[in-house]
């Protein structure tokens, strides 16, 4: 493999690593708090639809974008109704959600468009487009860094920028911040949390708000930047790679990143079958490369990657005790 | 005792608390008064609604009806911030810390200065170092919670109370989880307090540490405070009268032992945990028929594994013979079935995990272990369900289980009454050898008193008995004989009528004492 196909191949997965990353991260802020979220998916789907459906309507991506988040919020709201204000079963709120995410997405575009559930193409201002970083022309001579600069980090929609950017923001947000210290107390001892006088309900009522934000935007960038529309079930399956990639990460926003360019670079070798075939010199048939983030996904749910120790309170209502 | 206005000798004032949860009035028409820089000891049976009025008090939960006074000020506290902002500091009997922080992030909780971290840490930092040199607070304040000590875990929360600038603290329940030496401390602490101006509210059922301890003492009963006495005017026997409502017998009464040949003999007994780590590291002792063997210890310090390897719960090495026949230590026969089979009885340490199925109903649970015996069944496929609920019925009016209603699910009956339940099922079948793990945990005066007469008939019918418990006072009347555990030793062995409480709690801290009693 040459280095120009290394380069193509390391740029398509940060496109394809951005809306793991952002689903990623939207789940980390949730089970920090104590709240497990499976239905990452779902609010995916649901923001890919509307970012879609508002952006071909209005002709405005930003439109689209912010009708993208609305639609995840009001899942996460749902999800928060379920688990923190009536401390149901969080896995099985996760899931409902999910199912009608699935439905309802191809209800209202068949009804919106009449397409068979899909919206019609983006284009011009209903997409985002790709971003030209400073210099990536001028260093393009630069031997290694130059062309790795201008062919990889350069060159994505704005959204992609934002995702990384995330990484460091959320990390700071954990660890620097009131906020952060709070939230990852009540994840751990909403008991303690709440001795305090701090409100349990509020803080996990935030933390899932931002899970529905980034979630949002995760369906957004699939929809109007990765894609130029909505197409039934789009999301394939990402939220639930976006969990896995969170258990490996330990629940931690850096090694978040890696996780997700991790499962992106499989992905992204599943588009290219030549360069597979070229490195291993063993024909390997497409469907298996396919698999290949999904089986990831077992294998690192299943437990191969070490011991993962969720936070201590996930996925338990918080009730308080005598 | 409520004055008629507000009264600013008094750090707290309570008048006519109530509070009902469903049809169980927890709090009825409670007055307290505490005065300023005082220990003040509350002190109750189980469910006598100590906790619940602490709970109103620091705004856990809202009083159906009342008034709480603070230094003579009407005060409502309607939530814990409240109860922060009047001065009230909480340590509860199950702490309320984040495992995985430091000190400092846990203290900093809920009383940073700013959105950003750095400054309130740092700021902490340095009135922690004040504190803890002010009242022998010492902790590490970058150490994680999970490294620490029980002992140290309890510091961090009166280090919280205080950060939050706290003038009352009160401590439910606060040394049932600490060794002597490390309760001494805190009485230390308490009492450095008080001088300091800080007034204390002290909720034990402890008799000893209130007399110690305290300088005033309220008894509550049954959801109503029955009176408030000046502690040093006060005996424990009429303390105990008052918590309940009768005479109590506080010492056991009981003959010397009228000691037989060795039931059970053991050596060099080890047993792992699920993670491989040794927790019973190779101990040898023996009983004798018609002995109690009472062992002393801090939870956690391989009691609770020595128990699940004498009752067939988990596997161990070394060795274990019952009346001079060997017990398979692993593998066939060495379950639970099997040892009851042996003739070892087993009452263990946490009734509601192991000894009962909070769900089912009382009969049900008495045949849990003995589903099997041949007067439950009625043929080879059906159980006798009538035959258990009158034995059920008989095991009930002997043990004075109350309410004696045998398809009443177990989770219904009081700590007390589940406890006998458990206790009937055990003795009842006559074994060679009972073990019996923390006998009296959650059980109020009376059971207990019953309880332990229980425990001492069984002996003096010529049985062997393994008493664990962390009440250093329980294994000193009941035992025979005591030996005590440390980090999954037998430290030594001690006789009862002649061990000294310091000589006890050095050995409980694992520090080896000249060798006084008689070894295994």
């Amino acid at each position: 493999m040459d280095y120009a196909t290394l380069l193509q191949l390391l740029d398509t997965t940060l496109r394809l690593a951005t809306p793991l990353l952002f689903a990623c991260l939207a789940g980390l802020y949730s089970e920090r708090a104590g709240i497990f979220d499976i239905g990452l998916e779902g609010k995916m789907l649901m923001a890919a639809m509307a970012s879609a459906s508002v952006a071909f309507l209005t002709g405005s991506v930003w439109a689209g974008l912010l009708a993208g988040m609305a639609a995840s919020l009001v899942l996460a709201g749902i999800h928060g109704l379920a688990s923190i204000t009536f401390r149901g079963n969080q896995l099985i709120s996760g899931v409902a959600l999910n199912f009608v995410a699935s439905g309802v997405t191809v209800l209202i575009a068949q009804r919106l468009f009449g397409q068979g559930g899909r919206t019609p193409p983006l284009a011009g201002d209903a997409r985002f487009s790709a971003i030209t970083l400073p210099f990536a022309e001028e260093l393009r001579g630069v031997p290694v860094l130059g062309p790795l600069y201008a062919e990889v980090i350069s060159g994505h929609p704005l959204l992609v920028y934002v995702a990384l950017l995330m990484v460091p923001l959320t990390w700071w947000v954990l660890y620097r911040t009131r906020f952060g210290l709070r939230l990852r107390a009540v994840g751990e001892n909403p008991a303690a949390v709440d001795t305090a006088g701090i409100s349990v309900v509020g803080l996990r009522f935030a933390a899932v708000a931002i899970t529905g934000i980034l979630c949002g935007l995760a369906g957004a960038y699939m929809a109007t930047a990765l894609q130029a529309g909505f197409g039934r079930e789009m999301t394939a399956g990402r939220g639930y790679i976006a969990l896995a990639a969170l258990i490996f990460a330990k629940w931690r926003p850096v090694a978040a990143l890696w996780a997700c360019l991790l499962f992106g670079f499989f992905q992204a070798l599943a588009l290219r079958p030549d360069v597979v075939e070229a490195v291993v010199q063993v024909k390997v048939p497409v469907p298996f490369l396919d698999a290949l983030p999904y089986v990831l996904t077992v294998l690192v749910l299943a437990g191969f990657v070490g011991k993962a120790i969720p936070p201590r309170a996930g996925g338990e209502p918080y009730v308080k005790e005598r | 005792m409520a004055t008629g206005g507000s009264d600013a000798r008094y750090a707290i004032e309570l008048k006519g608390i109530s509070k009902a949860f469903g049809p169980v009035q927890a709090n009825k028409d409670i007055h307290i008064a505490v005065p300023k820089g005082t220990i003040h000891g509350i002190i109750g049976e189980n469910g006598a609604g100590k906790s619940t009025l602490m709970s109103i008090l620091y705004g856990f939960y809202r009083a159906d009806s009342g008034e709480i006074y603070i230094n003579g000020k009407l005060t409502p506290i309607p939530d814990s911030q409240s109860a922060i902002r009047a001065g009230i500091g909480m340590v509860f009997q199950h702490f309320k810390l984040v495992q995985n922080f430091t000190v400092l992030e846990n203290v900093v909780l809920g009383a940073e200065e700013g959105a950003l971290l750095a400054g309130s840490l740092s700021k902490a930092r340095k009135v922690l170092t004040d504190l803890s040199r002010e009242y022998e607070l010492d902790v590490d304040p970058d150490a994680v919670i999970e490294d620490l000590s029980v002992g140290h875990q309890q510091r961090v929360e009166i280090l919280k109370a205080l950060y939050r600038q706290a003038d009352i603290l009160i401590l439910d329940e606060p040394t049932g989880v600490l060794t002597p030496a490390e309760a001494d401390h805190l009485f230390r602490i308490l009492k450095g307090l008080r001088d300091q101006g800080k007034t204390v509210i002290l909720i034990t059922h402890k008799l000893r540490e209130i007399m110690e301890t305290t300088d005033n003492t309220s008894v509550m009963r049954r959801g109503t405070m029955v009176g408030t006495v000046k502690t040093a005017d006060s005996s424990p026997e009429e303390l105990a009268e008052l918590m309940v409502g009768r005479k109590v017998l506080l010492e056991v009464e009981k003959n010397p032992p009228l000691l037989g040949k060795t039931v059970l003999k053991v050596e060099d007994l080890r047993v792992k945990d699920e993670h491989g780590v040794e927790r019973l590291k190779g101990v040898s002792f023996e009983i004798r028929a018609g002995e109690i063997l009472g062992i002393a210890g801090v939870a956690g310090n391989g009691q609770s594994e020595l128990l699940e390897a004498l009752g067939g719960i988990a596997p161990a090495t070394g060795r274990i013979t019952l009346n001079g026949a060997d017990l398979p230590l692993a593998g066939k026969g060495a379950d639970a079935r099997a040892r009851r089979g042996a003739g070892i009885a087993h009452v263990p340490e946490d009734r509601q995990a192991l000894g009962l199925i909070m769900d089912f109903t009382a009969w049900e649970n008495v045949a849990f272990g003995y589903h099997h015996a041949p007067e439950y069944q009625k043929n080879a496929v059906f159980m006798d369900n009538d035959a258990l609920r009158a034995d059920t019925e008989r095991k009930m009016a002997r043990f004075d289980v109350r309410p004696p209603i045998p398809t009443l699910a177990a989770k219904s009956f009081s700590g007390g009454n589940q406890q006998k339940i458990v206790v009937a099922r055990e003795i009842e079948r006559n074994p060679d050898l009972l073990l019996i793990g923390q006998p009296t945990r959650g059980v109020d005066i009376g059971a207990i008193e019953f309880i332990h007469k229980q425990i001492v008939a069984l002996r003096d019918q010529g049985k062997a008995i393994l008493l664990v418990s962390v009440e250093l006072d329980e294994i000193r009347s009941l035992s025979d004989r005591i030996a005590v555990m440390f980090d999954g030793n037998i430290m030594g062995f001690r006789d009862p009528e002649t061990a000294d409480e310091r000589d006890l709690g050095l050995l409980m801290a694992g520090i080896a004492s000249d060798s006084k009693g008689e070894a295994a």
